[in-house]
């Protein structure tokens, strides 16, 4: 390290120490701020200090779970710098670069938005790209805007460093097009697949010539097998493929792992589809980073959940299962998995509306929450735009009586679990912040978290 | 009574939750006892002035927008002639911009519009993205307070004496220096507003569905019996708040 990168380094983890002990919540992002504000070549130089190189996880919906995930496999044989707090803005990765003494690898959840920045200071080994839906059309802009920027970056990406992309995802597939060192995943079931696209779909027509896909299968919004039959542009073949998904209720999913050097069976501890993808994205992560295939499912399958997604809390004799919601893609996978393992009897929905839920809250009414609607008895609406989540519920249908506007946070999350029948499980579906508040509350009561416990680095 | 809604390209333009406003109509509609029948209308779907009663056009992504905005413009005279004849129409976001004589992009490209609403749009070097808040101008029901979302890199500019639908109270509007937004031309509203527009505006839901109900009758608009609007009051409430206190501030 230069005496200048030490310096500042030095000076900014004071900072996050003073912020901790003055009690501002976990100094996560301060440090990183300041080194960011002051040189933001810092970055640069605290990357080049991990022995291993870097890898970035970017996508619009499951970057936080990919990361988890990649770290679950990683750990063993790796001394990882994880942001594993979200923190996912440069500085945030400043500030997890800053506190990696010791660590060989980056493993680093980044901001779509944020991605070519860190792309260019911190020459990643494999940079995983995901998908990219609709999401927070107030802070991010249209959904090309972000492909033209990604495009750019990958094009800028040194021609050792591996892209992991989705093959399923036509916008994130084609970033892969040409490029030689490259891993393609994507899901290959039929007997998955959905009745044709949702609404509100994404990138469902041709990347080359616009005219419609057509979708021999589709599986989690826009993501799957697509061809046009205009000019035949379609999926490319797949290097790492999910088959024989069978899902077990809200417990877990298993499915084939087919790998370059073999295929396993994994047994996931998370439900759902998405979670299918993002444990694709994360055993290409691992294999291009030399992990056995093995090694990559033990990982797998000791992962349990990330932050606020799909995480389980009981409270005396009942539970609740706390599942971030944040844009229609995410949002309808998260309604679908709770439908196929059956609709809780009661829901606690709340809509916040800061910067990092999104302003705008208008994408409430592009998810399907019907389905759910039909299964569920009570739902309590709670946050800041609790009355904007009655109305959508409302307006599809749902008895008024049946439907409660609690704007507290807290006392939502109370009246839920009253509503529960005994040994029952609360779903609680929050966007960003209020879900950062509802944790919270589970912190502070001490609650216990029945199947695991947040592990450490 | 059963009203005609022919909804444009809903597979292209429905970036902000347009159907939440359909599911508006829908509902209010069924509260009065009449039925809406919505009939998607898309790129080759033939239209005939006349066989809707309400037209609604929604929003897309530029790319989408391109794709149906040469097919949009050739129905110009249909889209025209209907609401001449007294249907109503509501365009929210690009549907409203469409609706409008054309679009001059940055590179000095001109896409041509349906040339409903009098107005030219202006690409924009900045996107124009906030909480806003209207007071009406519209003549059936002034100073009443519309409450929105807009996200736009158009500079909409009305011809002179072309009506606005209200006059900003917090945001930017039409092109942030006006004090307006959106158009108002017989019995079709165009706006930037989306959020979606209708489930915390009621009135403005209940305005276009009389009109839409007169075009079906052939007689004169009556306003419709009032239904408990709580939920809808409250979430205006907050979203005029969120205008006041963050709406984007016009230079």
């Amino acid at each position: 390290m230069g005496a200048r990168l030490a310096l500042e380094a030095s000076a900014a983890r004071l900072v996050g120490r003073l912020s901790r002990a003055a009690g501002r919540g976990g100094g996560t992002t301060l440090p990183g701020k300041l080194v960011w504000k002051l040189d933001p070549a810092a970055v640069d130089a605290l990357a080049a200090r991990l022995d291993q190189g870097v890898a970035l996880v970017s996508g619009t919906n499951g970057k936080t779970t990919t990361t988890a995930m990649a770290s679950s496999i990683l750990a063993p044989t790796r001394t990882l710098a994880w942001n594993n707090s979200g923190a996912n803005l440069a500085s945030g990765i400043a500030s997890t670069l800053l506190d990696a003494d010791g660590a060989d690898l980056g493993l680093l959840e980044v901001d779509e938005f944020a991605l070519p920045e860190l792309m260019r200071r911190t020459h990643p080994r494999v940079v995983c790209l995901g998908n990219l839906f609709r999401d927070q059309l107030d802070r991010y802009g249209e959904l090309e805007h972000i492909a033209e920027r990604w495009r750019d970056a990958v094009a800028g990406l040194a021609p050792e460093a591996t892209l992991v992309a989705n093959a399923d995802d036509p916008l994130v597939a084609g970033l892969a097009e040409g490029r030689e060192s490259r891993l393609l995943f994507g899901v290959d079931d039929p007997r998955r697949a959905r009745n044709g696209l949702q609404h509100a779909s994404d990138s469902k027509y041709c990347i080359r010539c616009g005219h419609p896909y057509r979708y021999d299968a589709a599986y989690v919004g826009h993501l799957g097998a697509y061809r046009c039959e205009a000019c035949g542009h379609g999926r490319p073949p797949l290097d790492v493929a999910a088959r024989e998904i069978e899902p077990d209720g809200l417990d877990g999913v298993s499915f084939e792992l087919h790998a370059p050097d073999g295929s396993v069976r994994v047994r996931l501890a998370v439900p759902g589809l998405y979670n299918v993808y993002n444990a694709l994205a994360a055993a290409s992560l691992g294999l291009s980073l030399g992990v056995a295939l093995d090694d990559v499912v033990a990982g797998l399958e000791r992962f349990r959940a990330a932050f606020g997604r799909f995480e389980r809390f009981s409270v005396g004799d009942r539970g609740f299962l706390l599942l971030l919601v944040k844009n229609p893609a995410g949002a309808n996978e998260a309604l679908r998995t709770l439908e196929e393992g059956g609709v809780p009897p009661v829901l606690v929905v709340a809509l916040n509306d800061r910067i990092a839920d999104g302003r705008d809250v208008s994408w409430i009414w592009d998810v399907d929450f019907e389905p759910v609607l039909e299964g569920a008895e009570h739902i309590v609406v709670s946050g800041e735009r609790a009355a904007e989540l009655a109305l959508r519920f409302t307006y599809a249908g749902f008895p008024c009586e049946r439907l409660e506007l609690v704007s507290d946070l807290q006392a939502a999350l109370d009246r839920g679990l009253e509503l529960t029948p005994t040994g029952g499980e609360l779903a609680v579906l929050p966007t960003y912040t209020a879900m950062l508040e509802l944790r919270a509350i589970a912190t502070e009561r001490g609650l216990t978290r029945p199947y695991w416990e947040r592990d450490g680095r | 009574m059963i009203i005609r809604v022919g909804h444009l390209y809903p597979e292209y333009l429905n970036i902000y939750a347009d159907r939440g406003n359909i599911a508006v109509f829908t509902r209010r509609a069924a509260a009065r006892g009449h039925e809406l029948r919505v009939d998607p209308v898309t790129l080759d779907t033939p239209l005939e002035p006349g066989s809707h009663d309400l037209l609604y056009v929604g929003g897309g992504q530029d790319r989408e927008q391109a794709m149906i905005a040469p097919d949009l413009a050739a129905r110009g005279d249909t889209i025209r002639a209907a609401v001449e004849g007294g249907a109503a129409l509501l365009a929210v976001c690009g549907g409203y911009q469409l609706l409008g004589r054309g679009y001059r992009g940055r590179d000095g490209s001109w896409l041509e519009g349906a040339g409903l609403f009098p107005h030219e749009t202006l690409a924009g070097e900045t996107r124009m993205i906030g909480d806003v808040l209207l007071e009406s101008t519209l003549d059936e029901a002034p100073g009443r307070t519309i409450a929105g979302f807009e996200n736009h890199a158009g500079r909409t500019v009305l011809d002179p004496g072309a009506k606005p639908v209200g006059r900003v109270v917090a945001g930017y509007g039409n092109d942030g220096a006006s004090g307006f937004e959106g158009c108002r031309v017989g019995r079709a509203v165009g706006t930037y507003l989306h959020g979606p527009l209708l489930p915390r505006n009621p009135w403005l839901a209940d305005l276009l569905l009389s009109w839409a109900v007169a075009h079906a009758t052939g007689g004169d608009p009556e306003a419709l019996a009032p239904l408990p609007d709580e939920l809808e009051e409250a979430a205006h409430a907050v979203a005029a708040a969120r205008a006041r206190s963050r709406g984007g501030k016009p230079a």
